[in-house]
């Protein structure tokens, strides 16, 4: 069984939508003027969040379930 | 617009990431088929995403999105027809001789197929080729980022000049994919380039959304630009009024059968992918699997193209010569437009802080998946088909890895160089279209008689190669471009005749390469001795058991996904006719 791809997209997708998440909360929020007045780093950073977190329960479940055929 | 440390930040990410995937495999990397093959162990649709990110490099972002705001949606033929059927028919008829021979390189089914000197013959010029492709890639990505002027403030920092974005850039991302091929090999490439898939889609998905809000959706941006640039086939009935200078004969032909099947079915950077699934059937769904994101791609690399010839008049930057800083004027000394800045300039535009850092990140990755693609298909052919074929034969398998793993030193220091080099080029697409007529056209005749006629001969395939790539060259060398001047354009020998645009020339050099290699192959083939029908057996159509896949649920079945790529295909093609 080699390594699972899910794993380092789900990680590398939580990190970077977490990231830009709290930026588009905490930070400055006039810099949205050249996105057309949208926050884009609060909205694709949910998106991002959401998508590793997906690939990381993906991960979780495909793992137990190799656990579970070899055991 | 300047970078701040969020950005930096996302890229320190990205990189911790792809370095991550290549320590994770180092342990498994051990013997050379783990290094060049990946084991033959990875799953259909990671296979798949590999497929199309390997192909995603540099070139393409880039050039796409040139191609989409100098030729407009047309563009999507380099998808639609220049992509969808060779993969389809790649996963449905070719897939099973690749794989089921066992080969570990397509180099190495000329052998099997043929003979020794039809593989040598494939085996260097295709090494070449994905060094000058590599190169090419890594150029381009440091030179756009040093036209971006963003780096200029963190460099001035440190007391460089902006010319040393240039290096660090190259050297920099040639350390990365060194690093993480050299740790985990092939399936380190595979793993990252499905990263790097995600992180393109991701990076250029919103970029899409604004640019398309700012236009005023898809009708802002017909009544905006010319129409030729929103029909996919107006114009193409003849040469003189198509926006490329092709008609819809030279496009099917040329771009839709020669160029495509050339590339998508022969070319071992791509097939690789194909060729390290875990089965058969898995081997076979790569292709397929792969052609449904790459059916959509266009809407990702070709649409901010035209979002930037539509907003607010126009977006894309005059260009300049390099040094005096001069307007690049066209033949009827109208200012040239710099249709690379299409993407770079609309990610400068609409991404804040944050999302720039994603934007570029995804540039970088999709750079870097081109860059690794070419790495590991050169590092394996130079080891099995030039390496342990003529200079050691036998030897021990640590020996192999560990010539694996200096042929990528040596790949990705000759890539660096090739980009000193490519500085010279205007449109990249153009320049490898050329490069993959040169090589490619004629080996897809030497394929599709060798896989689907027994009676052609080893003489016959090596002899056609060679005759099908001087006709390349020598077609190059006897036409020019319109407008353009003889030399690297072609017309090198004497300026026959002409053709609309360089593309057009590019196409019918490749039909010309693919008619001569045919003809030739066959002729040579029936004047010398077949070999006999047992040795052939898994190699060629006629002798060799069809995969059976009735077992299968249908929608693991290659040729119902190949139907329902191709139906799909067909209907954005109605849509956007």
């Amino acid at each position: 069984m080699g390594l699972d791809v899910r794993l380092p997209v789900g990680l590398m997708f939580t990190i970077m939508g977490a990231l830009l998440l709290a930026y588009g909360v905490f930070g400055d929020h006039a810099i949205y003027a050249r996105s057309l007045d949208i926050n884009v780093n609060v909205i694709w950073g949910s998106v991002l969040l959401v998508t590793g977190v997906i690939f990381l329960v993906l991960t979780a479940r495909g793992r137990s379930a190799g656990e579970a055929r070899r055991g | 617009m300047s970078l701040t440390w969020l950005d930096w930040l996302l890229m320190l990410v990205y990189f911790a990431s792809v370095l991550g995937v290549g320590v994770a495999l180092k342990k498994r990397t051990t013997t050379s088929a783990a290094f060049f093959q990946a084991g033959r162990a990875i799953p259909a649709w990671v296979c798949g995403l590999a497929f199309i990110s390997a192909n995603l490099g540099a070139q393409e972002i880039i050039g796409m999105a040139a191609s989409g705001a100098k030729y407009g949606i047309s563009t999507s033929h380099f998808y639609w027809i220049g992509a969808i059927p060779a993969m389809v028919f790649l996963g449905v008829f070719m897939m099973p001789f690749y794989y089921g021979s066992r080969a570990r390189s397509v180099p190495e089914y000329l052998r099997l197929r043929f003979d020794e000197k039809t593989r040598g013959f494939n085996a260097i010029s295709f090494a070449l080729m994905t060094l000058f492709s590599s190169g090419i890639s890594m150029y381009a990505m440091a030179k756009l980022l040093q036209i971006l002027h963003i780096f200029d403030a963190p460099f001035a920092a440190l007391g460089l000049g902006p010319q040393y974005i240039f290096h660090v850039c190259v050297v920099s991302s040639a350390i990365i994919v060194l690093v993480y091929v050299l740790l985990g090999g092939l399936s380190s490439a595979i793993y990252n380039e499905v990263l790097q898939f995600f992180l393109i889609v991701a990076g250029f998905l919103p970029l899409v959304y604004l640019g398309l809000r700012d236009a005023g959706g898809w009708p802002g941006i017909v009544a905006t630009v010319p129409t030729s640039l929103t029909h996919a086939w107006r114009g193409f009935g003849s040469a003189a009024t198509s926006p490329m200078g092709v008609d819809g004969l030279g496009m099917a032909m040329g771009l839709g059968f020669v160029l495509s099947f050339g590339y998508w079915c022969t070319d071992f950077l791509v097939v690789q992918r194909a060729m390290a699934a875990d089965s058969m059937t898995a081997a076979r769904r790569t292709p397929l699997i792969a052609a449904f994101p790459k059916m959509l791609f266009p809407f990702l690399v070709i649409l901010p193209g035209l979002i930037a010839m539509s907003v607010h008049g126009g977006v894309i930057p005059v260009k300049l010569h390099e040094g005096t800083n001069a307007m690049v004027l066209d033949a009827l000394g109208r200012p040239q437009l710099d249709y690379d800045m299409a993407i770079p300039t609309l990610l400068l535009r609409y991404f804040p802080t944050g999302m720039l850092g994603l934007g570029l990140t995804a540039l970088l990755a999709s750079f870097m998946s081109g860059m690794a693609g070419n790495v590991t298909a050169f590092n394996t052919v130079w080891t099995y088909d030039i390496y342990q074929a003529y200079l050691r034969p036998k030897a021990s398998d640590a020996h192999y890895l560990w010539i694996g793993r200096m042929a990528t030193v040596f790949g990705i220091a000759a890539s660096v160089l090739t980009a000193y080099v490519a500085a010279q080029f205007n449109n990249i697409m153009d320049v490898l279209q050329l490069v993959f007529a040169f090589v490619n056209a004629p080996l897809l005749a030497t394929f599709l008689l060798g896989m689907f006629w027994k009676r052609a001969t080893g003489h016959g395939a090596f002899t056609g190669l060679v005759a099908g790539t001087a006709a390349a060259a020598l077609h190059h060398g006897l036409t020019l471009p319109a407008g353009a001047i003889a030399g690297v354009k072609g017309g090198w020998i004497a300026a026959v005749s002409a053709y609309p645009s360089e593309m057009a020339q590019n196409f019918w050099t490749a039909i010309d390469a693919f008619t001569v290699c045919l003809l030739v192959t066959a002729a040579v083939s029936l004047v010398t001795k077949p070999r006999p029908d047992g040795e052939l057996a898994g190699l060629v159509y006629s002798l060799t058991e069809r995969p059976r896949d009735a077992g299968l649920v249908w929608y693991k079945r290659p040729a119902v996904l190949g139907v329902i790529v191709l139906a799909a295909t067909a209907m954005l093609n109605l849509v956007f006719f």
